[in-house]
């Protein structure tokens, strides 16, 4: 800290101590569930979703949304946190596990990048994505996921900032080096660890 | 003073040159800054505020001016009656007064004036900040470039920036238009949006999540590719 003090600044949103306990640094909570996304928002209807794992494989996958109804599911209790400063706590999302959709395949790289239909892309560790931190969800509170949040189907990474849950995922690719997706090449920092304060670049 | 590195990031000590007031709830702060460097129009600086115990509350504000005003910015702040850091602007701030600021960030809600022009900017409310920054810059450096502006605002008294909207800005009133009005009145429409963007190329849209999907999907139907359709779209901020 820099020990700069805002002249008469004494903070009207704080949190009882175990709320404030959950929330990164420079963070505040948000009861709503707030949309960001770079353009417009991707029409996909349900049934023409697909998901694929492939890049740095031993086996490709690739999943129909039938396919995909047919995996074991969990429920995913999580607080999420978006770079643009609000988090929201104690929500709950629903889907498959990539420790599930990544068993099959076996991934040959340590790295993977996240893409979507209409474009958008995350690059993500695959020590970020195996080890129970990861999912495929198609439900947020035992709602089909709304299209503006990433419906039919998005990533759920939320032990990252939210940028990194790519929104109507259609695929991960396995890569054997790191290189960065669409906010990360855009001034965003690439790995995102919200308890690091990880936002932009030089972070 | 060890020489200040110009990369964007690192937490400094703005001071306020001056305030102007826009509308009941909205104020322009403009910020002189010790490490300042050329942002892109559209970017956004980070705003911390530390209280005597250490608490702390962070938000974003895009910049409004153009990077031609050199070693300063303005930040264009909406009153959020239950936020935080912008109430604190309204009625705490004053000139002379310092703030700590660090930015300019993200680099995809830009006009860098290499995209396919004409440009259509849309804004809803105080998401007319971002572009104002665009608008302000094209006057100043590539008037030529064919750059319009359309901003949907609820009645006269909300609208911001007033006395720089000129021929290359469309109005639309939701709520109460000036008396003698003759111009747009309601929401966003395909007749608006097909006058404003007539052989757009390239769209900036910003305003709240239900306004910018309305406005997305009236660009797309007038025919701009989804590619050259930017979005920010805020949540509550404050």
């Amino acid at each position: 800290m820099s020990g700069f003090l805002s002249r008469g600044f004494s903070g009207r949103r704080r949190l009882p101590p175990e709320l404030a306990a959950r929330v990164p640094p420079g963070q505040y909570v948000e009861q709503g569930f707030p949309v960001l996304t770079a353009g417009p928002t991707p029409k996909i209807e349900p049934d023409e979703w697909g998901l694929r794992i492939d890049g740095m494989v031993g086996e490709p996958r690739e999943w129909t949304a039938a396919d995909f109804r047919e995996l074991p599911s969990e429920t995913v209790p999580c607080d999420i946190h978006c770079v643009t400063k609000w988090s929201k706590l104690g929500t709950s999302f629903e889907g498959v596990s990539l420790d599930v959709l990544l068993a099959d395949v076996e991934p040959l790289g340590a790295y993977a990048m996240a893409y979507s239909y209409g474009g958008y892309t995350t690059n993500l560790a695959i020590e970020d994505l195996t080890g129970g931190k990861a999912w495929v969800v198609s439900e947020h509170e035992g709602e089909s996921l709304p299209r503006e949040h990433g419906g039919p189907a998005r990533l759920l990474v939320p032990h990252l900032y939210f940028w990194k849950s790519a929104k109507w995922v259609a695929g991960l690719r396995v890569m054997d080096h790191d290189e960065p997706g669409f906010w990360e090449a855009n001034g965003y920092h690439n790995r995102g660890d919200p308890w690091k304060e990880e936002r932009y670049w030089n972070d | 003073m060890p020489v200040a590195p110009r990369a964007p990031g690192r937490w400094q000590v703005a001071t306020v040159a001056s305030i102007e007031v826009q509308t009941p709830r909205v104020k322009s702060y403009r910020l002189q800054l010790p490490m300042w460097m050329p942002h892109l129009p559209g970017q956004h600086y980070d705003v911390r505020l530390t209280a005597p115990d250490g608490y702390v509350a962070q938000r974003s504000y895009s910049v409004a001016s153009s990077p031609l005003d050199e070693r300063e910015i303005e930040l264009t702040i909406d009153c959020l009656a239950d936020g935080e850091v912008s109430p604190y602007f309204h009625e705490v701030v004053e000139p002379g007064d310092q703030v700590e600021v660090r930015g300019p960030f993200a680099s995809y809600f830009v006009w860098r004036g290499t995209e396919p022009a004409p440009v259509v900017l849309v804004g809803g409310g105080s998401g007319i900040v971002p572009l104002m920054a665009m608008l302000r810059h094209r006057r100043r450096t590539m008037p030529e470039t064919p750059m319009r502006l359309v901003y949907s605002v609820r009645t006269a008294e909300d609208v911001l920036f007033a006395d720089e909207l000129g021929d290359d800005a469309i109005l639309t009133f939701t709520r109460e238009p000036p008396v003698g009005w003759t111009g747009h009145t309601g929401r966003l429409d395909a007749g608006l949006i097909g006058e404003a963007a007539a052989g757009a190329m390239t769209a900036y849209i910003c305003g709240s999540n239900g306004f910018v999907e309305t406005a997305s999907q009236l660009l797309l139907d007038a025919g701009i590719k989804p590619e050259w359709i930017r979005t920010e779209r805020f949540g509550p901020t404050g």
